[in-house]
C-alpha cells in the first residue's frame, strides 16, 4: 500500500486534470499498481477457468472445458455411489424383512437406524420434537410408556395407519366428553378426577369422596382403562396409575380431559413413506423407548 | 412552507476554500422576482398556461377518468383500490398544477438569477424528506420481521402481518423507497450543481419525485393486500410496473436534458454513475417485468418467461439491481459528497474512468451466480462466477478513489462524524464487494447459498454501505437545501454513528455465525448418505442468532430515529448551541 503515502496536500501533490465542478477538482494520479495487477490476475484466472470448465455458449452447444466437468453428471455419480453403498448393506431387505430380524442384523441395523433417524427428523419431529420427547398432546417416545403398544410391530402398525387418521384400519380409541355430553355432572367429574389422581398419590381435594370416585371410575372408566387403571393398548387407553400424563396431571387438566374428552390425531404414513422407511422408523423409534 | 416553491429564493454558492467553520454553502441572497400584482403598473402582462401545464392537466384528467372506470370494473378489491388511488392522485395533480398556475408569475421561472443558476430545489427537498420517512418505515418493518423469525407468533396470526407479506414491504421500503428517494434527491441536486444549470423541465422534476413515491405507495399497499408477482425485488404487479416505467423515462429525460444544457465543458464523474444507474435500471425493469395480465381490470399477471429462463432473467435483474441501483447510484453519491465534505480533490481521474467502464461491463454478467447448482446450464454458471471474480477490482476502484480522496484530510475523520459515516461506508463497501465475489465461487456458494450468511452479506452492503453513504449525503444535503450553516447537532450525528455501527456489527456477526453454522448443518452427512440434521434442528439452532440480529436491527433503527430528529431540527432552523467538534479550539488538525 505504498500509494497511501504517495499522496500529498494539494500544494505539492500530483497535478489535477484542470477541470473543476462545483468546487471539486480531480487529481490525475495513475492507477494504483497493485489494483491494476490484481485486475489482470482475476482476468487471467477467468480465462483459465473458461478453458477448464464449460463456459461459452455456441450456436447449438457450448464449450465443454478440458476437464469435462458437468454438474449433472457429478450429482448422478454421487447418487449412484450412495445407492450402491446402501445396497451393499442390504437395503432392499428393509422393506421385506421381519422387524426383529432387522434389529438383530449387525450390518442392517445401523442402516435402518440411520434411515429412521433421517425420516424421523423430516416427518415426526415437528410434533414429537427433535429429541422425540413430545409435548402436551404429543406423546413422548423415549419413556417406554405406550398408548398403542411399544413392540416393534405395534409401533410399525401405528406409523402405517395413524390414529384417527382417516385410514381404513386406523387406530381409534374413544375418550368421551363425560361432562360436556352430560354423562357425568360437574361434581362427579371432579370427584372421579380426584380419585384418578389419588392413584398416583396426587389427590387434590380431601373433601371429595374417594369411594364415590372409585365407584364412578368403575362405572364409567374401567371398561377401557381397566379395573386397576393400568390402561389397555388394544384400545389406546392410557395407564392412569403412573406418572406419565399426555394432557397434563394438574387437577384442572385432568378435569378438562374428563369434561371434554380427548381426540388426538396422528396421520397415516402409508402411501407417504415407503415400506422400507416405515420399517426403519419403527426400528428407530423402538430403539428410543420401545419395549412394552 | 417547508418545501418552498420550485424557485427557492437565493442562489447557493459553494465555498470550497473556506475554513471548516464556514464550510457550509454560503448563501447569496437574491431579491425575489417581483410579483406582477403588487408593484407593477395597471396593465399586467398576460398570463398563459404553458404547454406542459395544459398538457399534463389534460393527461391527468384522462388518466383519472380511465382509472375511475377501471376501479369500477375491478376484478379484485386490491386492483379497485389501486385504480382509485391512481385516480385520486391524478385529480390531486390537476389541482396542484392549477393552484401553482394561479400563484405563479406570467414569465417562466428564470434559468439564472444575477448570472448564477437558479437551482430547482423543491422536488429535491421533497425526496430528501421522503427518504428519511421511508427509511424509518423500512427499518421498522425489518425489525418486525427479524423478531418474527425469532418468534413466529409475532405475526399475530393476521394475513397482513405475515412474514411473506412484510418481507417484500421491508426490502422495497429500504431499497426503492429509502434508497430510491436518496438517489433521486442527490442526483437531481448533483446534476444541477456540477452542470451549473437549472434542472430541465418545469413540472417534470415534480412529476418524477411525486410519481415515484406514488409507485412506492401502490407497491407497498399491494404487498399488504397480497398483490405480488413473486419475483424478488420486483414484486409489484404489471400496472405498478407500467407506471414506474413512465416515471423512470421522465427521470432519464430530465437528467439527460440537464446534462445537455450544462455550462461545464465536461461531464462530472458522479453524473456518469447516475446515468448508468438510470439507464440500466430502465432496461432491467422493463425486461424482467414483461408479463401478461389475466385481465386489464385485475391485479394478477403472469411473466412471459418460464422455468429456468425466468430464473435467469430474474437474477440478471436482481443482481444488477444490486449493481446499478445499490452500487453505481451510490458510488455517484460518494463521488460528489466525499470530496465536497472533505474539501479535497478526487484521488484519481484515471482510476474513476477505468473502474467505471470495468464495473459497467462486468456487472451485467454476474447474475447467474445466484443460480449455482440449479437447472441453469453449467456454462452460464461459469460465466456468472468468473465475471463476479473479475468484478472484484472494478468494485474496489470506487473504494480506493473515495478513501484516497481523504489523503491529507484524515484528521477530519476524528472531528467530523458526517465524513466518518461516509468513509466507514466505503470500508463496508470494500468488505461487501470482496465478500460478494468470494461467495460467487461455486465451492464457497455450495456452503453459503440459501443460508443467512447471504442475509448478513446483503446487510453489510445495505446497512454499512448504502445506508451509511446515504446518511452522510442527507446530513450534507439537508443544511444546503434549507440554507443552514450545518446540521442541528453534530453530537447527535456522533450518537447516530456509534449506535448504528454497533447495530451493524451485531447484525453481520450474528448472521455470519448463524449462516455458516446453518450451511455446515445442512451439508453434514453420515456414513450412509443421510443428512445428519433435520431441517427443524437447523432452525432450532438459529434461534439465538436471530434474536441478536433483531437487536442489532433495533439499534440501527434507533440511530435512524436520532437522525430524523436531527434533520427535522435542522430544517426547522434550530441550533443546538453546542460547540461543534469540527470547530472545537482544542482540536488541532494533524498535518
Amino acid at each position: 500500500m505504498t500509494d497511501l503515502k504517495s499522496s500529498a496536500p494539494a500544494a505539492t501533490g500530483p497535478e489535477t486534470t484542470g477541470h473543476e465542478w462545483d468546487g471539486i477538482a480531480e487529481y490525475n494520479n495513475p492507477l494504483p499498481r497493485w489494483w491494476l495487477y490484481s485486475l489482470y490476475a482475476t482476468i487471467v484466472w477467468a480465462f483459465g477457468y473458461w478453458i477448464a470448465f464449460p463456459a461459452w455458449p455456441l450456436v447449438s452447444d457450448h464449450t465443454r472445458g478440458l476437464l469435462g466437468y458437468s454438474s449433472r453428471a457429478s450429482v448422478l455419480a454421487d447418487v449412484a455411489a450412495t445407492k450402491a453403498a446402501r445396497a451393499a448393506l442390504g437395503q432392499e431387505k428393509l422393506a421385506t424383512a421381519d422387524l426383529t430380524a432387522i434389529e438383530a442384523d449387525p450390518t442392517l441395523l445401523p442402516l435402518a437406524l440411520a434411515t429412521g433417524k433421517a425420516a424421523f427428523g423430516d416427518n415426526c419431529a415437528a410434533c414429537h420434537g427433535t429429541a422425540a420427547t413430545g409435548r402436551t398432546g404429543y406423546p413422548n417416545l423415549q419413556d417406554d410408556d405406550w398408548l398403542w403398544g411399544g413392540s416393534l410391530d405395534a409401533i410399525a402398525q401405528t406409523i402405517r395407519v395413524g390414529i384417527r387418521s382417516g385410514h381404513a384400519d386406523t387406530r381409534a380409541g374413544e375418550m368421551p366428553a363425560f361432562g360436556r355430553d352430560g354423562i357425568l355432572k360437574r361434581d362427579e367429574v371432579e370427584t372421579v378426577a380426584n380419585y384418578v389422581l389419588s392413584l398416583s398419590g396426587k389427590a387434590f381435594a380431601p373433601s371429595l369422596s374417594l369411594e364415590k370416585g372409585a365407584a364412578l371410575f368403575a362405572q364409567n372408566c374401567a371398561a377401557c382403562h381397566g379395573e386397576q387403571a393400568k390402561g389397555n393398548p388394544e384400545m389406546g387407553a392410557s395407564s392412569l396409575a403412573d406418572a406419565v400424563w399426555l394432557y397434563g396431571s394438574a387437577p384442572q387438566e385432568v378435569v378438562a380431559t374428563i369434561q371434554g374428552g380427548r381426540k388426538g390425531v396422528m396421520p397415516t404414513w402409508e402411501g407417504r413413506l415407503d415400506a422400507a422407511t416405515i420399517n426403519s422408523l419403527a426400528v428407530y423409534v423402538h430403539g428410543l423407548g420401545g419395549g412394552k | 412552507m417547508i418545501l418552498g416553491g420550485p424557485e427557492a429564493p437565493g442562489v447557493f454558492d459553494a465555498d470550497q476554500g473556506s475554513t471548516p467553520a464556514l464550510r457550509a454553502h454560503r448563501v447569496v441572497p437574491q431579491p425575489r422576482v417581483e410579483r406582477t400584482d403588487s408593484a407593477m403598473p395597471a396593465t399586467p402582462a398576460p398570463k398563459y398556461m404553458t404547454e406542459g401545464e395544459a398538457g399534463l392537466c389534460a393527461a391527468f384528467g384522462l388518466g383519472a377518468l380511465l382509472c375511475l372506470v377501471a376501479s369500477a370494473k375491478a376484478a379484485d378489491p386490491a386492483f379497485g383500490l389501486h385504480a382509485g388511488l391512481f385516480a385520486l392522485a391524478a385529480i390531486a395533480a390537476i389541482v396542484a398544477i392549477l393552484r401553482r398556475y394561479a400563484a405563479r408569475d406570467p414569465e417562466p421561472i428564470p434559468q439564472e438569477i444575477g448570472g448564477k443558476p437558479n437551482y430547482n430545489l423543491g422536488p429535491i427537498k421533497f425526496a430528501a424528506i421522503a427518504a428519511m420517512g421511508w427509511g424509518i418505515a423500512g427499518f421498522l418493518v425489518g425489525c418486525i420481521i427479524a423478531f418474527q423469525l425469532w418468534a413466529p407468533s409475532l405475526n399475530l396470526g393476521l394475513e397482513y402481518t405475515t412474514f411473506g407479506r412484510l418481507r417484500p414491504l421491508h426490502t422495497s421500503a429500504v431499497i426503492f423507497a429509502f434508497g430510491g428517494n436518496v438517489l433521486i434527491a442527490t442526483s437531481l441536486y448533483v446534476v444541477q450543481r456540477t452542470c451549473r444549470a437549472r434542472l430541465a423541465g418545469d413540472l417534470a422534476p415534480w412529476f418524477v419525485v411525486l410519481g415515484y413515491n406514488l409507485f412506492i405507495v401502490i407497491a407497498g399497499t399491494g404487498y399488504l393486500m397480497g398483490v405480488t408477482q413473486s419475483k424478488e425485488y420486483a414484486e409489484p404487479e404489471w400496472y405498478a410496473d407500467l407506471w414506474l416505467t413512465v416515471v423512470w423515462v421522465v427521470y432519464l429525460l430530465v437528467f439527460l436534458a440537464t446534462i445537455a444544457k450544462r455550462r461545464e465543458p465536461h461531464i462530472f464523474v458522479a453524473n456518469w454513475f447516475y446515468l448508468a444507474f438510470i439507464v440500466t435500471i430502465a432496461m432491467l425493469h422493463v425486461v424482467n417485468n414483461l408479463s401478461i395480465p389475466v385481465t386489464v381490470f385485475g391485479s394478477k399477471s403472469y411473466p412471459i418467461f418460464s422455468g429456468v429462463q425466468d430464473a435467469l432473467v430474474q437474477w440478471w435483474y436482481g443482481h444488477n439491481a444490486v449493481g446499478f441501483f445499490l452500487t453505481a447510484g451510490f458510488l455517484a453519491i460518494m463521488y460528489y459528497f466525499i470530496p465536497k465534505r472533505a474539501e479535497r480533490p478526487i484521488y484519481s481521474y484515471r482510476l474513476s474512468i477505468i473502474h467505471f467502464w470495468a464495473l459497467i461491463f462486468m456487472y451485467i454478467w454476474a447474475g447467474p451466480h445466484h443460480l449455482h447448482y440449479t437447472a441453469l446450464p453449467d456454462w452460464a454458471q461459469t460465466l456468472g462466477m468468473t465475471f463476479s471474480i473479475m468484478l472484484w477490482m472494478p468494485s474496489w476502484g470506487g473504494m480506493i478513489n473515495g478513501l484516497m480522496t481523504l489523503s491529507g484530510a484524515w484528521d477530519k475523520l476524528r472531528t467530523d462524524p458526517i465524513l466518518r459515516l461516509m468513509v466507514v461506508s466505503l470500508a463496508f463497501y470494500g468488505m461487501a464487494t470482496f465478500e460478494g465475489p468470494m461467495m460467487s465461487i461455486k465451492a464457497v456458494n455450495a456452503l453459503s447459498h440459501y443460508t443467512d450468511w447471504t442475509i448478513g452479506h446483503v446487510h453489510s452492503g445495505a446497512l454499512g454501505w448504502v445506508a451509511y453513504v446515504s446518511f452522510g449525503a442527507l446530513y450534507c444535503l439537508v443544511p444546503w437545501l434549507w440554507n443552514r450553516r450545518e446540521v442541528y447537532s453534530l453530537r447527535l450525528v456522533e450518537w447516530h454513528f456509534w449506535v448504528s455501527t454497533l447495530g451493524i456489527v451485531l447484525y453481520i456477526t450474528s448472521m455470519w455465525v448463524a449462516g455458516i453454522m446453518q450451511g455446515l448443518m445442512w451439508r453434514a452427512y453420515n456414513s450412509f448418505g443421510f443428512l445428519e440434521y433435520s431441517f427443524v434442528e437447523t432452525v432450532e439452532a438459529m434461534q439465538p442468532y436471530y434474536l441478536v440480529r433483531a437487536l442489532g436491527g433495533v439499534l440501527f433503527l434507533i440511530g435512524a430515529l436520532i437522525m430524523a430528529y436531527n434533520l427535522a431540527m435542522t430544517i426547522l432552523g434550530r441550533e443546538a448551541g453546542e460547540r461543534s467538534p469540527a470547530t472545537g479550539a482544542a482540536l488541532v488538525p494533524a498535518e
